[in-house]
């Protein structure tokens, strides 16, 4: 019986995971095929990376991107912390509702629609002040930034509801200003917060395709666009080559976090027990 | 010639005393809701006064008020003079220590506890200094650079003490400051709270459901009940002359009889109850007309229970059966049945063991209850 079960579980673990990998693992291979057609395999070679690295193409868009994500996740972290605290400390405004609503329209309308008005916006402002005189960097980044900023919002709205209110009573009341009260007490306790909403922001901006395509210009080519473009024409290794790449940096992304979790935790782990032995 | 009074421990009773917290009918509504219900208020420099109530009758709210955390919805409230309607909680001259402690918890306890005089653009060196000494009087020195997460419950507690005691308020309000804390904890920190009370001088308020708390700190209680005072007075006045039915009820325990005022003498009034039969013979007049409904309440602890019956006269005096017996150890507590199925409580101190003391009183046993003309209390209300 148990052993049935564990035989059941087993393979449905590794089914769930060769559906999850299986891609990755086969685009990583195609990018050391020394063939230029995709599924035929070749033999092995690095020549896709090397020529990948002597694209500037790929180099302008991978810079245009990076510039375009931390750009954003500034901005997006900043704004969407301002958005929350309104939300959560500010009382019954008005018209609190309605932002609120307002807030989160981003997180649910779907992208095209997004990309479009937006896109509507960045045409009728240039008619009618003559900014933007074209579309490239800042409107992606201006784009961007309206739609992280909704999920940085709702990042800060959950930590402030969970964060206990007296605290920002006890700093005020041993004489803080409200100013000091959010630099002293609110922002450090939002910091994980607002961490975490500013690498949101980054990743989504680094892998949006349709609202950068609605509103760049001719100039302007992010990673997502380029890859884009370039598959249409056919499966490429060169394409393969630049994923796994992606990947790679992703991966020790992940890693490093998570390390640098497993290793908070276990300090806390063990500032407990020193507390426990030390008290009778 | 009348002799000089001493009020130095009652302020309240001196008649040119100025209050240092005037609450002046002060309301505070939510919505339709009436948290706290139109109260006055007074209390003295130096007190340790306690408000007492039971769960959600306004203490709280009172407290937040006083801190500056709501705004009464109506009436005013002084402190030393000052009309604080308007003052934020960041300029008025009290600290708080709040009932879930509120420690900052990115900061080490010597930087929670520095945290108010830093607001205070006090200079370096007077911080150190003040901060150390406020740190060892709490005897936390070891614990100085822990986090809040590390420490016990007790411990935190004293952390927030020490953080509110440190900025010398002229008030401190404390909400619950005992509540988590196990019964040998509790007691010593009461002892230290007093002490600290007396040695800095500071005017306490300490909101507490639990009565024990409130009897053994207190200069005086104001006893709560959905958003008004009941009775304000020393814990002895409210515990010996409660001046209503849910004050008695609230503090300790009584016996609780309804009965007519059937004789009103100019020092004295007959209370005769009829479930049970029974007469009272209170000694103190009373402004009431003969045949009103009143309430007369005994404490457990000023009945006699014996097994003879006892000599003087018919009033005061009740026979009934041994229902229960609960040994305490110091005391031990009787429920006895009286007049068909009422029962009355009473606790009385163990002088002698149970098996050497003669006779001893057991289960179903006829007892007699017996108790002064001073012990009982006559209720209108
Ligand atoms: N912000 C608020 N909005 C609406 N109602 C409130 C608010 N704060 C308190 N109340 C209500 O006011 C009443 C009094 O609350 P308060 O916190 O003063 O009670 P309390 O006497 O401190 O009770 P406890 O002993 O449980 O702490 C409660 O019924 C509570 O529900
Ligand atoms: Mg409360």
């Amino acid at each position: 019986m148990n052993q049935k079960r564990s035989i059941f579980l087993l393979s449905t673990l590794a089914f769930g995971i060769a559906f999850l990998y299986i891609p990755m693992v086969l685009l990583i291979f195609y990018s050391f095929n020394k063939s230029k057609i995709v599924p035929i395999w070749g033999g092995f070679s690095t020549k896709w990376y090397v020529e990948l690295f002597k694209s500037p193409e790929v180099w302008d868009a991978l810079t245009l991107s990076l510039k375009i994500a931390t750009v954003n996740a500034c901005f997006a972290t900043i704004l969407g912390t301002l958005a929350g605290l309104a939300l959560v400390r500010f009382g019954r405004f008005r018209g609190r509702t309605l932002f609120s609503g307002m807030i989160s329209a981003p997180l649910v309308m779907p992208e095209v629609i997004t990309g479009l008005s937006l896109l509507l916006l960045f045409i009728w402002l240039q008619s009618a002040i003559g900014w933007p005189s074209e579309r490239g960097f800042s409107t992606i980044t201006i784009a961007h930034i309206t739609f992280s900023m909704a999920y940085v919002a709702v990042i800060i709205q959950s930590r402030l509801a969970g964060m206990a209110q007296d605290l920002e009573e006890a700093a005020q009341d041993l004489g803080a200003k409200p100013l000091r009260v959010l630099t002293d007490i609110t922002l450090p306790l939002l910091a994980p917060g607002m961490l975490a909403g500013w690498l949101l922001s980054f990743t989504l901006s680094l892998d949006d395709l349709i609202i950068a395509s609605f509103v760049t210009g001719p100039g302007a080519t992010t990673l997502p666009i380029l890859i884009y473009s370039r598959i249409r024409l056919g499966l490429r290794p060169d394409i393969n080559a630049l994923a796994t790449i992606i990947i790679l940096v992703v991966a020790i992304g992940v890693l490093v976090a998570g390390y640098i979790m497993l290793r908070q935790q276990k300090q806390r782990a063990l500032d407990m027990q020193m507390t426990a032995e030390e008290t009778p | 010639m009348a002799e000089a009074l001493d009020y130095t421990d009652r302020p309240w009773l001196d008649p040119e005393a100025e209050p240092f917290i005037k609450v002046q009918s002060v309301s505070k509504h939510f919505g339709d809701f009436t948290a706290v219900d139109s109260v006055d208020l007074d209390i003295y420099k130096g007190e340790l006064f306690c408000l007492l109530g039971g769960s959600g009758c306004g203490k709280s709210t009172l407290l937040r008020m006083l801190a500056g955390f709501e705004t009464p919805s109506s009436g005013t409230i002084l402190i030393d003079g000052q009309n604080m309607n308007d003052v934020p909680p960041y300029e008025r001259p009290v600290n708080m220590m709040f009932q879930s402690y509120a420690l900052f918890p990115h900061m080490t306890v010597w930087n929670n506890v520095a945290y108010g005089l830093r607001r205070d653009k006090v200079p370096k060196s007077e911080i150190q200094q003040r901060v150390d000494e406020m740190i060892s009087m709490v005897e936390l020195d070891q614990f100085a650079k822990r986090k809040p997460h590390q420490l016990s419950g007790g411990q935190k507690q004293r952390v927030a003490l020490a953080r509110a005691l440190v900025k010398q308020p002229k008030v401190l309000l404390l909400d619950e400051p005992l509540g988590a804390l196990d019964k040998r904890l509790r007691e010593q920190t009461q002892y230290e709270l007093m002490n600290i009370q007396e040695q800095l001088g500071v005017t306490f308020i300490v909101v507490t459901h639990d009565q024990e708390e409130a009897m053994t700190l207190s200069t005086r209680i104001a006893v709560m009940d959905t958003g008004r005072f009941q009775q304000i007075g020393t814990p002895t006045e409210i515990y010996e002359f409660p001046n209503s039915r849910v004050v008695a009820n609230f503090i300790g325990n009584a016996n609780m009889f309804e009965g007519r005022i059937i004789e009103n003498g100019p020092d004295h009034v007959i209370v005769e109850s009829n479930d049970p039969k029974c007469e009272f013979f209170v000694d103190h007049g009373m402004s009431i007309q003969e045949g009103t409904k009143v309430w007369v309440a005994l404490r457990p602890e000023k009945v006699r229970i014996s097994k003879e019956s006892p000599a003087n006269s018919s009033a005061n005096t009740i026979r009934g059966m041994v229902h229960d017996i609960g040994y305490l150890g110091g005391t031990s507590t009787y429920r006895v049945q009286v007049d068909g199925d009422h029962m009355i409580e009473i606790t009385s101190p163990n002088m002698m063991r149970p098996r050497d003391a003669s006779p001893p009183i057991d289960w179903d046993e006829e007892v007699y209850l017996s108790w002064d003309a001073s012990s009982s209390v006559v209720l209108t209300k």
